[in-house]
């Protein structure tokens, strides 16, 4: 268990982290979401220790990090790719943190094996690619078989297995009753991997909650219809409430009506109807709608970026 | 709206074991870091290499030109310092590797990691710096030791050499290998507050070399008072059978010089729990 209670942080005026409070559960993928800059990395640091709050706290199990008696066996993090000496070889690397906390040697070996890098253990780190650095980060993190987990955008560099691999680890740890916290801005990966999500921006919560929740809140679901007659039946969806526009393809989008309320007015019109789709928004549809305010360095057309929530 | 339902948590069984993480297993993770790493044992080589070395070059140089070296050269001339020269170089390597034992951390990233296994900073301080002055402290007695007898055996007769017994011999030799530990710890130290490779040396090389520079250019009367007080001349009064007599007394110096470090140490350590990492 994470918990967060008014986590602030400043960098001279520049609040990155304001006021933060939220709990992450056990058992449980829980995703850290924001655009780019809204204070992730940074509050994962706060949890970790490594940065010091202006106020608030951090705590896990409800200790703080600094308390901690064994803290590779509590807490594994992966904060940054390749956090590693590019002189020292991945098993050395995981030789020195597990002397810290007193760890047997032949847990280098089962961590080494777990993410695949047995083969490069005695290379030296600055040979790795970024996947194989991220690979590494995850091993450290699972050095002490830690009941807490945190991942700050851990797929980053990892190609389409490696992904799918970190999606099952995250699963499968979650799974075994652990603390699971991970960063991404990759909301379609979020939405296979997380259950539920934290979404920040400019360093305040904007909502804590499950991924469906999040979904299917959002204004962001519509209905895609098209009609030889779009005109007439525009009309009347729009005397009925709905919101309408007209797509460049002909369709038309409609908010706020489902589609069998559509389907009996087109009905009573006697207007037929040659497609009527309801569409759910994704999670990354909700996430922009949620965070558009919040957005710290927009691109020109942010707004219809389909490559997820960072410009 | 379908709400989904969060599977219990079901707590894993943990079983930590007793006490706490402390100073032993932090000692030998340090050890570990600086072993493997090829830039350390490519600086402790360069260290013994240059010691050793220049120490037998200056002491054969003055042996081949013995016959041409006038009367006061001659008496003037102090086998103990002659073959100990090399420490004035391998002064510059140790340093450098002081500061790179901390900054390579910061720098790769690495301090993350360590910080995240091991939170309390000074702990790891302490232990980074027992281990690098044990290390270049065996190091650095074993090249004052080698080039001692190396040299005074090359200066053969008819050329004046001294004997471990001679009045203050043994103090310059095992002297000049504290004086480059005690260095060690000060760049270390510096590696610690200025926390980038670049920064820290120069800081370093400053130290060493610019500032005896600019007081040597000051009116003498401050000049002679603050002199003292500089690294290289505190190592020089330590390496020679006779300080000058502006210098310290050597081991009134080597207080000095381990004050010096000692107050580097304690406010990087200071900082180090303020600042983030």
């Amino acid at each position: 268990m994470i918990e967060a209670r008014g986590l602030t942080k400043r960098y001279g005026d520049k609040v990155a982290v304001e006021q933060l409070s939220f709990t992450v559960r056990p058992g449980v993928v829980t995703g850290f979401l924001g655009p780019n800059g809204s204070g992730k990395s940074t509050t994962m640091r706060m949890i970790m220790g490594l940065d010091v709050p202006n106020a608030g706290s951090a705590t896990i199990n409800g200790r703080s990090f600094h308390d901690l008696n064994w803290p590779l066996h509590e807490v594994g993090a992966l904060l940054e790719a390749k956090a590693i000496h590019p002189g020292r070889s991945a098993r050395a690397h995981l030789q020195m943190l597990a002397e810290t906390n007193h760890l047997p040697l032949r847990r280098i070996d089962e961590v080494l094996e777990l993410v695949g890098l047995t083969e490069v253990a005695d290379r030296r780190a600055g040979k790795f690619s970024l996947g194989m650095g991220q690979r590494l980060g995850i091993a450290a993190a699972l050095l002490g078989d830690p009941g807490v987990l945190l991942f700050d955008e851990p797929v980053n560099g990892l190609d389409p297995d490696g992904i799918r691999w970190v999606r099952n680890l995250l699963k499968g740890l979650a799974r075994e009753g652990r603390t699971v916290f991970v960063s991404s801005h990759l909301m379609s990966e979020m939405a296979l991997t997380a259950d539920q999500v934290v979404v920040i921006g400019r360093g305040r919560l904007i909502t804590e909650t499950s991924i469906d929740e999040l979904t299917a809140s959002s204004s962001q679901r519509y209905v895609s219809v098209r009609s030889p007659e779009v005109g007439k039946l525009r009309e009347a969806l729009e005397q009925q409430g709905a919101a309408v526009a007209l797509e460049d393809d002909g369709s038309l989008s409609v908010r706020g009506m489902d589609a069998a309320s559509i389907g009996e007015i087109a009905g009573r019109l006697s207007v037929f109807l040659h497609e009527l789709a309801p569409h759910a928004a994704s999670l990354e549809e909700a996430f922009m709608e949620l965070t558009e305010d919040s957005i710290e360095y927009r691109g020109e057309s942010a707004l219809s970026a389909t490559d997820g929530g960072a410009q | 709206m379908s709400v989904i339902t969060v599977p219990p948590a079901t707590p894993r069984e943990r079983s930590l074991p007793p006490g706490r993480y402390g100073i032993s297993g932090l000692l030998r993770s340090e050890w570990t870091k600086l072993r493997t790493v090829r830039s350390t044992l490519w600086s402790f080589a360069t260290v013994i290499v240059l010691g050793i070395g220049l120490g037998a070059l200056a002491t054969a140089e003055t042996r081949a030109h013995w016959a041409s070296m006038g009367l006061g050269d001659r008496l003037s001339f102090d086998a103990t310092r002659t073959s100990l020269i090399g420490v004035f170089f391998a002064q510059l390597v140790i340093g450098v590797l002081g500061v790179l034992v901390v900054t390579s951390e910061y720098g790769t990233g690495t301090i993350r990691a360590t910080f995240s296994a091991a939170p309390r900073r000074p702990l790891v301080l302490a232990a980074k710096t027992a281990v690098f002055a044990a290390v270049s402290l065996v190091i650095s007695e074993v090249v004052a030791f080698i080039s001692y007898f190396l040299g005074q055996a090359l200066l053969s007769a008819p050329a004046t050499n001294t004997s471990l017994g001679s009045p203050g011999a043994l103090r310059a030799v095992v002297g000049s290998g504290l004086y480059l530990c005690v260095l060690g710890l000060i760049a270390l130290g510096l590696g610690v507050l200025i926390r980038h490779t670049a920064g820290a040396i120069g800081a370093f090389v400053g130290v060493l070399l610019v500032l005896p520079l600019i007081i040597s250019a000051l009116p003498s009367s401050i000049a002679n008072d603050l002199q003292r007080f500089l690294p290289a001349n505190i190592g020089s009064s330590i390496v020679s059978l006779h300080p000058g007599s502006h210098n310290f007394a050597p081991w009134t110096g080597f207080a000095v010089l381990a004050v010096y470090a000692v107050v580097l140490l304690v406010v990087g350590g200071i900082l180090l729990v303020r600042r983030d990492a």
